[in-house]
Formats: C-alpha cells, structure tokens, sequence
C-alpha cells in the first residue's frame, strides 16, 4: 500500500527528560571517557532574584525625587575587629579571580575599574601581581588551601583578607588550572613545573573545622598587627551554620556565594548539582547573623549570578550589607563579546555561551595566558567598562531604593519586596505577591 | 637578652615587639617564658633576631617567619613554622600535625617526631625531623626537601610534586604518584648539608630517596579513582 503522505501522524516528539542536550552530553561522555569541565557558574533555571519585585512607595510610603534627593550607597566592611575597615563608595565589590584562570591585562582592568568606581578588587588563587596591586585603592587578598603565592609580605600590602572556605560554583571542591594556561609567569608563583595541570586543594592543609579556623584567624590578625579585615568565604550550602560558624570564628564579614556563581574551571556536574541558589542562602545568614545579635556588625556580602542595580537592591534588602560580582564583572570587560563571533564558532561555541575558559583560547583576551590574545584587552579601555556599569548597577540600585523612600541602599529591607513565585517567596521568606504569606511564614502550617 | 612573660603581658605585646625589630636591631635575642600552649607566637616575623620559647606552644608558632630564628624548649602544637619564608625554626620537642605546612624556605628542625601531614604542600622550605612522621606527610608537597630520620607512616608523599623526600627508617606506604627514586650524588651533597645544619649526627648514605613518578602531571581520566 502506498504512504499516503497526507496522511495524519504524530510530530517527532522529544522526551523532556532525554533532551536533545542531555542525549548530546551522554554521546561525548561514551566517546570520550571523560567528564565536562568547564567554566562559569549554574546555567540551569533557578529561583533568582528576577522572581522577586519592589513594591514601591504608594499610599502608606514615600518616595524619593529620582535623581537629586540624596541615596547613599556607601558600605563599611570589617568593623568587628579590624583596626582598619575598609569604605567602599558603593556596595559592589570584584570577587576572586585568579592571575592564572585571567590574564595580567584582565586582572589590571579589574583593578582599574573597581578603582574608579571606589570598590574593592580581589586576588584569586596563585598570588598577587603588582599590576593588580597597583591599580587597586582597595584589595581583598584571598587565603586559599593551595597557598599558592602566599607570603606574609603580600598579606600585609593587602587591604583585607578572605580566607576562601568554599566557592559557590562548587562547595567541597577544589580548583584546578590545566597546563595550556600555565606560562612561565604562572608556574613561578605558584612554585610548579610550567605545564602541568594544577590542582588547587579543596580543604585547607593546616586547619580543619571553625574551632581550628578561630586560631587561624587570631594568627593572621597577629601577623597584620590587627589592621586588616578578614572575610570568610563559604559556598552556599548551609548558609545558617555555615554563616554561624564563621562568626563564631573570629570573622569580621561573611562572604556567601550562591551555586551561580562561577569558577575558571570545575566539572559541569559539580557546578550544576552541589549547592544553592543564591537566593536561598541569604536570609537564612541574615537569620544566623540575627540570632547571633551579629547583624550590621559582621557584614554580609553575597556573590552568584548578580547582574544589575535590582539584583544588588534585592539583595540589599534581604539583609546583605554588599554584594560581589565575577561573572559579570568579565562580561563587562568584554567576554562572551558577539564580535568574536567567528573564533567563537571556531572553538565550537558561540557568544553568550562559552565557557571553556580553562582552555586557555578566548578570542576576547581575558580568560587567557596567551600573549597574543591577551594583548586584545586594553586594560584601560576594558576598566573603563567596568567602572561604567558599576556606575549603572548603582544608579539603578538608587532608582530602586528611593521608589522605595530610602535615603541609603543599605535601608532597603524585605517588607519592601514582593515575590511572583512560591519559591522565591519561601527562599527571600517575602509574601507571594498579592497575598500577606509566604511558605514557612511562622504561625502558618503549610 | 630580653625576656618577654607570655604569661603576664601578652600575645599582642610580644608579636608587635619581635615585628617591630628593624634588619640593624641591637635587641637580637629574645627569650619568652611562660608560653603555656599559646597560639601563634613569634609569627611573621622579619628581621634577623633569635627567639627562644621555654616550654610548649600552640598552633602555628613561627608561623610565616622570615629571617628569624625560633627556638623552642618543649613541644609544638599544630602548623608550626607554617608559610616559612627563610630563617629557621627548632623544636627540641615533638611537632603535632602539619608542621612546616606550605613553607617556602628557611629550614625547620624537629628533634622528636612529627605527627601527621608534616610538610603538607610545602613550597621550598627544608624539614629536617630527627623522629618519625605521620602519616599523609608531604602531601602535594611542591619544593624543598623533606628529612626523616626515623619512619615515615601511611601515604607518604601522596600527590606530591618536586619536592623531595629522604628517609631513613621505613615508609609504612607511598602515597599516589610518590615513588622511590635513585639517589645520586647530588641528593648525597644536599642531604649531608640538611644534617649538617640540623646539627644530626647520621649518614646520608643511609637514607632512601622518595620523589614524584610525575604520572599526575596531566589529568588523564584512567588515573581518577
């Protein structure tokens, strides 16, 4: 019998569990034996700070004048126990990224830019440069398990110190910066053969546990006659006790890093499959903060998958004192940029999606060793970027926090927020919007 | 001589007087009584003075030296001479876990044992320990030499990088990638000047070599457990 070509039929129908993604990722772990490593944070859905929304001034609030009523966005980090805390104008600061994982011209624009926009950079794992030293007013010096670079004459340069517990891209994971992006430069300051992949430890080598931390801390405070702030940084996991603990160990902020938050390089299963959303993690620190009668007084900075003026404004008022940017710090000094579209496609890729930043190939310069392509970003112009959407985040956190009648960023708080999901209601513990409730709201059964 | 009472005036006191000594100070030797198990004292110190401590310390004394050299009477707690960056540090006692963690130079005497994890990731730094080891010592160890004149326990060197490891007595087990390696004259010279300046009356010849295979460099999936 003939096919009757009009004949009616069912469509190809892709399973919403074997997608064609997941069934492309089970191909080349069968041809290649091997998991996916890549760069970069959770890329997968997750309830984020778009499910939540101002309320704004009406009836009962009021507001103020968008652009000549005064909004301070000014932040104060470390005044627990550090003789000298640092003032930031603004309260978004540059997380940690590595000279190793970025180039020296990446890292300089990183300084550059927090520079002009009065906030801190930070080191990374493998040390600090001069170049990043010397363009930045403000630096945070990372304490990582490899130690790589460490000496005492760094730590003391530094204006504050984060001892690194955990990242958010992969809470209980180490890091790892594979040989194509170990130069020679690379190699001597972290004390290896140029080549090889290094391996950065995922626990400290000469402390375990917050009672261990606390002496940890008292010596690096004795060893910086008490003038510098010290962060603890956790991925987020379990950000009450974690949060906590810190606390409880001498920290003077706790820096918490969602699961969108990124790394130069870790297998994709950890990025997308151990810990939280940054949203999730922020009230319960608050909450430990509170509970600790610490709140304001050990500062708070959050850090995954922040983009703009609301993500800082919302995370501001679910109680961080500050917020840290990465990812988007490098797309706004030009990765990911459509206009290597072409080495993009070369590399398999496309802009907007690359993340095999630990191959050492960005057409844009910046995840790189590589002479040639470094050479690409002009650290001035790529700072100048830098300080430009600082200045925006800024303004569109002010804009956000007078709609609100707040004459600081810092007074934005959760009764101002409304959330458009239940789980972002259950995670910021704000009302679903249009209802007084929230799931787990006390004196509530759900 | 000057003498400083832990006791009686101060973890802050001390360090800020021993950081506060210039690379031309008269005030070169310095004595610190009543230690009573502190933490960090003596660390980060920068300038060429002598400190000895009488009695036993806490964690991380002599930590991130430069240029000094700490003495101590009694035993150590965890990390000391952690970070070191030159000088050096004694113990006349026993050293607890991770002792020499991450040192970049100097040298570091233990005339007992050492516990577990000893030179964990050190970056350059020489260990000399007259006793045993723990086990896990020289983990991801980077640079420097590590001296064992007794026995070393489980998992010795695992991970390890270049650094090189000589011990006397047994290796209770290797670590991954650590393997026994020949020992050249070379390796003679460096170890006899090691036990010269640890002030340790051995043979270098009686020593074994321990280093990495170097299988490890480059990740390859058959190596994952």
């Amino acid at each position: 019998m003939a096919k009757d070509d009009h004949a009616p039929s069912t469509l190809p129908k892709y399973s919403s569990t074997f997608t064609p993604e997941v069934n492309a990722e089970i191909r080349r772990a069968a041809a290649t034996g091997i998991y996916d490593i890549r760069g970069g944070g959770a890329k997968r859905r997750v309830p984020h700070f778009d499910d939540l929304v101002f309320l704004g001034a009406s009836m009962s609030r009021y507001p103020l004048e968008g652009y000549r009523e005064r909004c301070d966005t000014n932040v104060v980090l470390g005044t627990r126990f550090a003789k000298k805390p640092i003032e930031l104008k603004i309260p978004v600061t540059i997380a940690g990224m590595s000279f190793g994982a970025l180039s020296a011209q990446a890292k300089e624009a990183l300084g550059r830019g927090a520079s002009l926009a009065g906030t801190s950079t930070t080191t990374g794992d493998g040390g600090m440069t001069p170049e990043e030293r010397g363009q930045s007013k403000t630096l945070v010096y990372q304490y990582l398990p490899s130690r790589y670079g460490m000496n005492p004459v760094d730590l003391r340069k530094a204006d504050a110190i984060e001892i690194v517990v955990g990242q958010g891209a992969k809470p209980g994971g180490g890091g790892m910066l594979l040989g194509q992006k170990i130069s020679d430069r690379v190699a001597e300051m972290r004390t290896l053969p140029k080549g090889i992949d290094q391996r950065s430890a995922c626990r400290h080598p000469d402390w375990t546990g917050p009672d261990d931390l606390e002496i940890k801390i008292l010596e690096l405070r004795e060893i910086t006659g008490w003038e510098k702030p010290i962060y603890v940084k956790v991925g987020a996991a379990r950000p009450y006790f974690d949060t906590t603990l810190a606390v409880k160990a001498g920290a003077d902020v706790v820096v918490i890093d969602g699961m969108q938050g990124g790394t130069a390089a870790t297998q994709d299963v950890f990025i997308e499959h151990v810990g939280i959303p940054t949203l999730a993690c922020i009230r319960e620190a608050v909450q430990a903060l509170q509970d600790l009668g610490m709140h304001r007084e050990v500062q708070l900075i959050v850090s995954g998958g922040i983009r703009s003026g609301a993500d800082v404004a919302k995370a501001l008022a679910l109680g961080a004192d500050a917020v840290s940017i990465g990812t988007a710090a490098m797309i706004a000094l030009g990765d990911n940029d459509p206009k290597w579209e072409a080495e993009y496609q070369k590399l398999g890729t496309t802009a907007g999606a690359y993340d095999d930043w630990h191959e050492g190939q960005d057409p844009a310069g910046i995840s790189t060793q590589d002479p040639e392509l470094s050479k690409r970003l002009d650290p001035v112009e790529a700072g100048r970027r830098l300080n430009n959407y600082l200045k925006v985040m800024t303004l569109e956190a002010q804009t956000l926090a007078r709609a609100c009648g707040k004459n600081h960023v810092n007074h934005l708080e959760p009764e101002d927020l409304s959330a458009l999901t239940m789980e972002a209601a259950a995670m910021a513990r704000v009302p679903l919007a249009g209802t007084k409730w929230y799931p787990g709201m006390p004196g509530t059964s759900f | 001589m000057q003498t400083y009472d832990l006791e009686a005036d101060g973890l802050r006191g001390l360090n800020a007087a021993l950081q506060s000594q210039s690379q031309t100070t008269n005030e070169t030797a310095w004595e610190v009584i009543n230690p009573r198990g502190s933490h960090a004292i003596a660390v980060g110190l920068d300038a060429p003075i002598e400190v000895t401590v009488k009695g036993s310390t806490g964690y991380y004394c002599g930590g991130m030296n430069a240029q000094a050299t700490v003495n101590v009477h009694g035993s150590v707690g965890p990390g000391v001479a952690e970070n070191m960056m030159s000088g050096t540090v004694v113990v006349e006692g026993d050293a607890s876990q991770y002792a020499g963690a991450t040192g970049h130079g100097g040298l570091l005497v233990i005339k007992g044992n050492a516990s577990s994890r000893c030179g964990i990731s050190m970056k350059g730094i020489d260990i000399v320990v007259q006793g045993n080891i723990g086990h896990m010592s020289a983990f991801m160890a980077q640079a420097g030499n590590l001296v064992v004149c007794g026995d070393a326990g489980d998992a010795l060197g695992d991970s390890i990088y270049e650094a090189r490891l000589f011990v006397r007595g047994s290796v209770k087990s290797l670590g991954a990638d650590c393997t026994e390696k020949e020992m050249r004259p070379e390796h003679i010279a460096i170890l006899a000047d090691l036990l010269e300046r640890a002030g340790v009356d051995a043979k270098p010849e009686e020593f074994r070599r321990y280093g990495s295979a170097r299988t490890l460099y480059n990740f390859d999936i058959d190596n994952a457990y």
